[in-house]
């Protein structure tokens, strides 16, 4: 394990993570608001994809990053406003289930209107090629902007890129959370916000209008969604199993965060993107670990078919191992101020 | 002397009841028994089968979902394990490795799945509410992706096929025909229902209720929320597991699917749509379900389109579901109110019928110029030519579709008017009447 691939995992971990935070940060505003736990919030990450395949092919992608959160924000605040609305009053599990229904019309529509097939969305030309170079040469590390260089021709040097595009999606999840952060704590409707979030009553009682309030918080959480789409879409494939792929991922991160805290999603979004980074790139399985501690594992060993998976291949299920673990042993959550 | 009457009165209604459910039970088992002979063709005898294993399973969940207010996003899991576990079952007992009757491998997937309950519902019932609904989830993923990773136990992609006419035939049954299958099946479903209904009326189906209800007050009388949630847990778990014993012996085939999330989604669309509020209501959805799975699927591309639109109002108009629907009218026909709502239903269902057409149109059509764009733009949609193409059958399926939506709304705010005025009347002659008493 050289000091270039430890590096590189990292970095794409922590991309792997910003994404999944700008996904979870915003199901985590909507459920710590509403007490509402939104299914369809990785269906609106989809469509938000969609859209700006769809806006990027008539006006460019730079458009399509600037219109396509507030487009799906304006659904997601109209569905809020006469469905979920509605069933308010009917408690927790209805509206649940509601958008659980949501989910299954966004996707049947999206493969009305785009086809079942994966669609064509990639990042800018601007943004396409690599923006720096880590060489690893044997006597030392060294950076270089841009694409592969000729050092990477000499056979004793590895050479590994790091896309530009993951690196602008990185810096806009960063900008995301500065802004979300700013908006919550320093200007009046963040204070409203935070204030509905415990004292609804309290805060009707001084003349807001709280419903709406909700509504521009489903709506803002969906546009979050959305711009996590954007990026998302462009940098892995956009296709309509996107939504359930990251869907389960995303519940599982706020679980292990802590429902509704916003500090412990981000962490807990970073340690997963990380963990995994790490876990896919790796080759060793539990019996290795086993033997070199000194147990000798055979195919006969009873249960071989365990000790013998790949890490890369449990890297898929970890966030849900990790979901379990954490139940067991901290049933809040890492930041998690209550039991539920 | 009053309380006399009154003992008297309540042993006559009770008396009574008895013998509803006399007649109620023997109904049932009475439509299990005839339907194969109603509906002879092999198809019907299939869908059939699918419905005996689709109430038993959609009825356990319904024990989480009805009765004890938890909404499983995971559900499958446990039927599917089961699925997996019968059909190990059934290759050992063809291979002579075990011996036991085929008749009772559904059994095996039940304890299995049950096992698999124990283990796994430790942690899932920890929680109520949406934490308990998102640990579901998580734990539906996992073991999904874990069936995906162990292809000796899960046969991979292939999955594991077996073959139900294993062992000795008992009475020269076999089980390879389908029709002796349906009646294995339909003894199964009787048995399971009548079981399941049975534990709704013990001291810890009541708890259940009451954990649902009011877990708080449940606390302070004494009892452990979490275990009674556990302890149901476990039952549903059961039943899961025969579910999906069943459906490994009548489709002989189990794949990674029957523990996948679309499995679960559709137990849990269904006991809604069914009705989770009332016992039976998921066995009416579980004839939705194996009807929609079968017929509607092969109708339309868009059929899960249409699912989640009828789910989605369901929830807002109708969170009883369907079962609600029907017990609110038969209150309504008991007080010889329904004759002046009938005519009312016609119109509502002719305004839905041109909402279905219109959007039906329109969907058809675009999957036709998606999917079948080398035959051109002509086709037929319900016996009607259209042309994907043409300005007209886009603007004459929206105009059916507008205007049926708009009548449909008109319609449906003067019925709302004239049911609760109906609902108002119910309530004072019943207060009179208590009155009166």
């Amino acid at each position: 394990m050289d000091a270039s691939y430890l590096l590189i995992s990292t970095l794409n971990g922590l991309s792997v993570g910003l994404l999944l935070f700008m996904l979870a940060s915003g199901l985590t505003l909507i459920f710590s608001m509403m007490g509402v736990l939104n299914f369809a919030h990785a269906s609106f990450y989809m469509l938000g994809a969609y859209f700006a395949y769809t806006i990027a092919g008539l006006i460019g992608f730079w458009w399509a990053l600037l219109l396509a959160p507030p487009l799906v924000g304006t659904l997601g605040a109209l569905f809020e406003r006469s469905a979920l609305r509605r069933v308010h009053k009917f408690g927790h599990v209805p509206e649940l289930l509601i958008t659980f229904g949501l989910s299954y019309i966004i996707l049947e529509l999206v493969q009305l209107v785009w086809g079942r097939q994966a669609v064509d969305f990639k990042p800018p030309a601007a943004l396409a090629g690599s923006l720096f170079t880590i060489i690893s040469q044997p006597e030392g590390l060294s950076l270089a902007w841009g694409g592969k260089s000729a050092l990477c021709t000499t056979a004793s040097t590895i050479c590994t890129t790091f896309p530009a595009f993951r690196a602008f999606g990185m810096a806009i999840a960063v900008l995301m959370l500065v802004a979300l952060w700013l908006v919550l704590t320093r200007t009046r409707i963040g204070l409203v916000i935070q204030a509905s979030l415990t004292h609804p009553q309290m805060v009707e009682a001084l003349g807001h209008n709280v419903p709406r309030v909700f509504m521009l918080v489903f709506g803002a959480g969906t546009a979050l969604a959305a711009l996590a789409g954007v990026i998302g879409g462009a940098l892995r494939v956009t296709e309509p199993s996107m939504a359930q792929a990251v869907g389960a991922v995303v519940f599982a991160v706020i679980v292990i965060g802590g429902m509704g805290s916003l500090a412990g999603a981000f962490v807990a979004s970073v340690a997963l993107g990380i963990i995994e980074s790490f876990a896919v790139s790796s080759d060793h399985s539990i019996s290795d670990g086993l033997q070199a501690l000194g147990m000798a594992i055979s195919p006969e060993t009873f249960g071989y078919a365990v000790w013998s998976v790949k890490l890369s291949q449990i890297a898929a299920i970890l966030p849900y191992l990790l979901l379990v673990l954490i139940l067991i042993f901290r049933p809040k959550g890492l930041f998690g101020t209550r039991e539920g | 002397m009053a309380m006399a009457e009154n003992v008297a009165a309540t042993a006559v209604a009770s008396s009574r009841n008895m013998n509803w459910r006399w007649v109620i039970w023997g109904g049932y088992a009475l439509v299990l028994i005839v339907a194969p002979l109603l509906w002879r063709s092999s198809l019907s005898h299939t869908m059939l089968s699918q419905m005996g294993i689709a109430i038993v399973a959609c009825l356990a969940y319904n024990m989480l979902l009805g009765q004890g207010g938890m909404l499983s996003f995971g559900h499958a899991v446990y039927s599917g394990l089961g699925s997996f576990f019968a059909i190990h079952a059934l290759n050992m007992v063809s291979g002579g490795q075990l011996t036991l009757p085929v008749s009772l491998v559904p059994l095996v997937g039940g304890l299995a799945g049950m096992v698999f309950a124990v283990l796994l519902g430790y942690v899932t019932t920890k929680k109520a509410g949406t934490p308990f609904a998102m640990i579901t989830l998580g734990i539906g993923e996992l073991v999904f992706a874990m069936s995906l990773m162990f292809p000796g136990f899960f046969g991979g992609e292939g999955g594991i096929s077996g073959n139900r006419v294993a062992g000795k035939p008992l009475f020269g049954i076999t089980f390879g025909p389908q029709i002796e299958l349906y009646y294995l099946i339909a003894l199964y479903t009787f048995v399971c229902t009548a079981a399941m209904f049975a534990f709704t009326r013990t001291p810890l189906g009541r708890m259940l209720n009451a954990v649902r209800d009011n877990p708080e007050r449940v606390e302070f009388i004494g009892y452990d929320t979490q275990f009674v949630r556990y302890f149901a847990f476990i039952a549903s778990g059961f039943f899961m597991g025969i579910a999906g014993g069943l459906g490994a012996m009548n489709f002989e085939i189990v794949t990674a699917e029957v523990v996948g999330a679309a499995r679960s989604g559709a137990y849990l669309l269904f006991t809604f749509l069914g009705g989770a509020t009332f016992f039976f209501g998921p066995i009416i959805g579980a004839v939705l379900m194996v009807l929609a799975l079968v017929l509607l699927s092969e109708l339309t591309l868009a059929w899960l389109l249409w699912l989640g639109l009828i789910f989605t109002f369901m929830v807002m108009y109708a969170p009883g579901g369907i079962a609600s629907l029907i017990m609110m009218n038969l209150r309504v026909a008991a007080f010889g109110k329904l004759k002046p709502l009938l005519p009312w239903y016609l119109v509502l269902g002719v305004a839905a019928l041109m909402i279905l057409a219109g959007g039906g149109a329109m969907i058809e059509m675009v999957y036709h110029l998606q999917l079948n764009q080398a035959l051109g733009p002509q086709m037929k949609f319900l016996g009607v030519p259209l042309n994907a193409h043409g300005v007209g059958s886009w603007a004459a399926a929206a105009l059916l579709l507008l205007a049926g939506i708009v009548l449909f709304e008109i319609l449906r705010r003067r019925f709302a008017r004239l049911w609760n005025r109906i609902q108002e009347e119910i309530e004072d002659t019943v207060r009179q009447r208590e009155a009166a008493a």
